[in-house]
């Protein structure tokens, strides 16, 4: 059967992002993220694959906050890519996507500092998964161990479950409904994943939208991750 | 001139008649080396007596270093075994201080092949008692060097994915990474600088096999590949030594330029700059000639090596280190200028905290190490041929260029155009422990060497020797060389 290529993509809109963190709660769940203690915290060691970024404006009580929601923005050419010596950070043309392949990593972390968005995570330690969180782990991602790298995959996983169903269902896997962990729990609907080559998808439509932008265009990384322009939010509203 | 004159050895002195002239000799011998010649057995036990003989100074020496070592190799045990986070690094500075030390002992490495081969290709003469010394120093530095990317990996035990080898998973590894760029330079340089060392060593390992007993002479007998003094052997050694400087010095400047390209390559703001090969260049020989001078020094004042290290050695050396500090300058003033005048954001922040913020400190001491110290005391011929005072100067360089190179590292990487993601390295005990000791591995490696080798190459000593001499014009001696056919 043939494979046609993907351009997964995930749209976020910043008017409709209020920072309220589900999306950083649920990809630890789904993705048996490490929980760091919170001494490592403090040493800027924490590891979240999505992360929301604060920028505060202004004096008090006169503030502004905008938030910015950060995670792998799969860029088509990734400069974490060419520099790693053993093929551990690799792209993906099929899913048109970058992936980290934890087991060829030895840790040089060049990837990481290359990446302008800072969304690589290093092991500093192995992690631990108190009971009962190790309970629940995710049976179908692999558990990390020190030394490594990782990163947000958009959740590769439920990407090949939803196209495994829809191979078994006869139906066509183009339409097959697929939703990252993210995604699928942020209460506002400000992220939207869907894939950029299916013309009637919604990312396809948000994508056209004027207030379009991607981050860091300026260095040509060309991100899959688009984000929609967001107005003023005031944290005293 | 006569048959006698011709029969005289060189090292006989020459019979001088004439007071004034006999004075002029005196004082030309008491200068230079190469018109200085003794007796061969005699030069040759000043550099023998000290190798055969340990002292209590040696052993206390060999026991402290060979404690740094130790802690050395159980710090870097420890933190295989429990992971990186034993160290300061944190999510932006994920490179620190071992990458500061690869790139500091990879810049030290630099001076001895330098000294060595392209002072040889320049047939500059002062160069030939202290190029063994120098290039002892840049085959131990690289080793060192080539230590630390692995303690700096995250799974050190899995290095030699980095090394091509046919292997189960049928990957190469990746040479589209200035990572392995920058592996292979090395191991390029390492093999070439040992290989160039030994080579020039032969005829003095055939020496001591000659002038040896017991297990030395057995050792001697199997290093010396059978050297015999044959003139054929000393034309082919004379080739190979000739094509090997030339061979050496681009790789030597394509070292550096690699290990910066690790840094200009990526799109950190600070690193993307073109001026980072040579500038690395420049730096790192102002680095080596530095830590060369060091080492001579400290060799001479222990193992008394007075007769070959002269006020002229170190007078020419000091002068290449003041010639090194300006050529620094003036690479590190381009670089600077312009990313200042580029005024992007995130460089501006690093002009800010490095003239006015908590860096500054660090910076002003790196400057004052770097170019003021060297420009205001080398200028001096006194302070040039004081061994102490040029130590002095030569360590504060070391200082400097460390400090350098941790501005660039750790410090460098914790901005980027993101500020929600900046953050500021500390060192802790473990890179701290390993970063000192590695000095010491070093050292260890040359005191241990000193034993077993001469640091002073005796045959070019002895070479130079037979090809200078004096010539009398009026009321004057001039000295004089012979051009070898």
């Amino acid at each position: 059967m043939e494979y046609p290529n993907r351009k997964w993509t995930m749209v976020v809109d910043l008017d409709k992002c209020n920072g309220c963190s589900a999306c950083v709660v649920a990809c630890h769940a789904e993705n048996n993220v490490p929980i760091v203690t919170e001494k490592q915290v403090g040493r800027g060691r924490s590891i979240h694959w999505i992360r929301i970024e604060r920028y505060w404006e202004g004096k008090y009580p006169n503030i502004r906050v905008r938030f910015l929601p950060i995670l792998c923005q799969q860029c088509k050419s990734a400069p974490c890519e060419p520099v790693c010596p053993v093929y551990a950070s690799v792209h993906s043309d099929r899913e048109n996507m970058n992936l980290q392949i934890y087991n060829r990593c030895v840790g040089t972390r060049f990837c990481q500092h290359n990446d302008p968005y800072k969304v690589r995570f290093f092991n500093f330690f192995d992690p631990v998964f108190e009971e009962p969180l190790n309970q629940q782990l995710n049976p179908d991602v692999t558990v990390r161990t020190a030394g490594i790298i990782e990163k947000c995959t958009f959740c590769l996983q439920r990407i090949r479950r939803a196209e495994e169903q829809a191979l078994v269902e006869g139906s066509s896997f183009l339409q097959a409904k697929v939703l990252p962990a993210c995604v699928q729990t942020c209460p506002t609907g400000a992220l939207v994943f869907g894939d950029l080559n299916v013309s009637d998808s919604e990312v396809a439509r948000l994508c056209g939208s004027p207030r379009r932008f991607r981050l860091l265009e300026h260095l040509g990384t060309e991100p899959n991750v688009y984000y929609l322009k967001g107005g003023e939010t005031n944290v005293n509203e | 001139m006569s048959t006698s004159e011709l029969d005289r050895p060189i090292w006989a002195p020459e019979d001088i008649k004439d007071e004034e002239l006999a004075r002029q000799e005196k004082h030309l011998r008491e200068k230079h080396l190469l018109l200085d010649p003794r007796f061969p057995p005699e030069a040759n036990r000043y550099m023998l007596d000290p190798m055969y003989r340990t002292t209590r100074e040696f052993w206390i020496l060999f026991v402290i270093l060979g404690g740094m070592v130790m802690i050395f190799m159980t710090t870097w045990g420890i933190q295989m075994y429990w992971g990186l986070g034993l160290t300061g690094l944190n999510r932006p500075v994920m490179w620190a201080l071992y990458i500061v030390n690869l790139v500091y002992f990879i810049g030290v490495g630099h001076a001895g092949t330098f000294i060595s081969a392209a002072l040889r290709a320049l047939k500059i003469e002062w160069r030939r008692p202290i190029s063994r010394a120098a290039e002892l120093v840049t085959v131990f530095a690289l080793m060192v060097a080539a230590l630390f990317p692995l303690v700096h990996l995250g799974r050190s035990w899995k290095f030699y994915w980095l090394v091509p080898y046919p292997n189960a998973r049928q990957l190469w590894p990746s040479f589209h990474s200035p990572l392995m760029w920058d592996m292979m330079a090395i191991f390029t340089y390492l093999s070439g600088s040992i290989l160039f060392a030994y080579l020039g060593m032969l005829p003095d390992l055939a020496m001591i096999r000659d002038h040896s007993e017991g297990w030395r002479h057995r050792l001697y007998a199997i290093l010396s590949l059978g050297w015999r003094g044959t003139e054929k052997e000393w034309s082919n050694q004379e080739t190979a030594l000739n094509i090997f400087s030339y061979v050496i010095i681009p790789v030597m400047f394509s070292v550096h330029t690699v290990v910066s390209w690790d840094f200009a390559m990526s799109l950190q703001p600070g690193w993307h700059s073109s001026i980072f090969g040579p500038y690395f260049v420049a730096g790192a020989l102002f680095s080596g000639v530095g830590a060369v001078i060091m080492t001579l020094i400290v060799l001479r004042r222990f193992m008394h090596l007075d007769y070959f290290l002269r006020a002229e050695h170190f007078n020419g050396m000091g002068m290449f280190l003041l010639l090194l500090s300006l050529t620094w300058d003036y690479f590190y003033f381009n670089d600077y200028i312009v990313s200042w005048y580029g005024n992007e954001p995130v460089e501006k922040v690093f002009s800010h905290i490095l003239t006015s913020g908590w860096a500054a400190p660090l910076w002003f001491l790196m400057l004052f190490c770097n170019a003021i110290l060297p420009a205001l005391t080398l200028w001096s011929r006194k302070v040039r041929t004081t061994p102490s005072a040029l130590f002095l100067v030569a360590f504060f360089v070391q200082i400097g260029m460390y400090l350098e190179r941790y501005l660039i590292v750790p410090f460098t990487l914790g901005f980027n155009e993101f500020p929600y993601s900046w953050g500021v390295y500390i060192p802790q005990v473990p890179e701290s422990l390993i970063t000192v000791c590695s000095f010491g591995l070093v050292a260890f490696m040359y005191v241990v060497i000193t034993r077993l080798i001469p640091v002073v190459p005796l045959w070019e000593v002895y070479e130079g020797q037979v090809l200078h001499g004096l010539k009398r014009m009026g009321r004057a001696l001039i000295k004089t060389k012979a051009e070898p056919d």
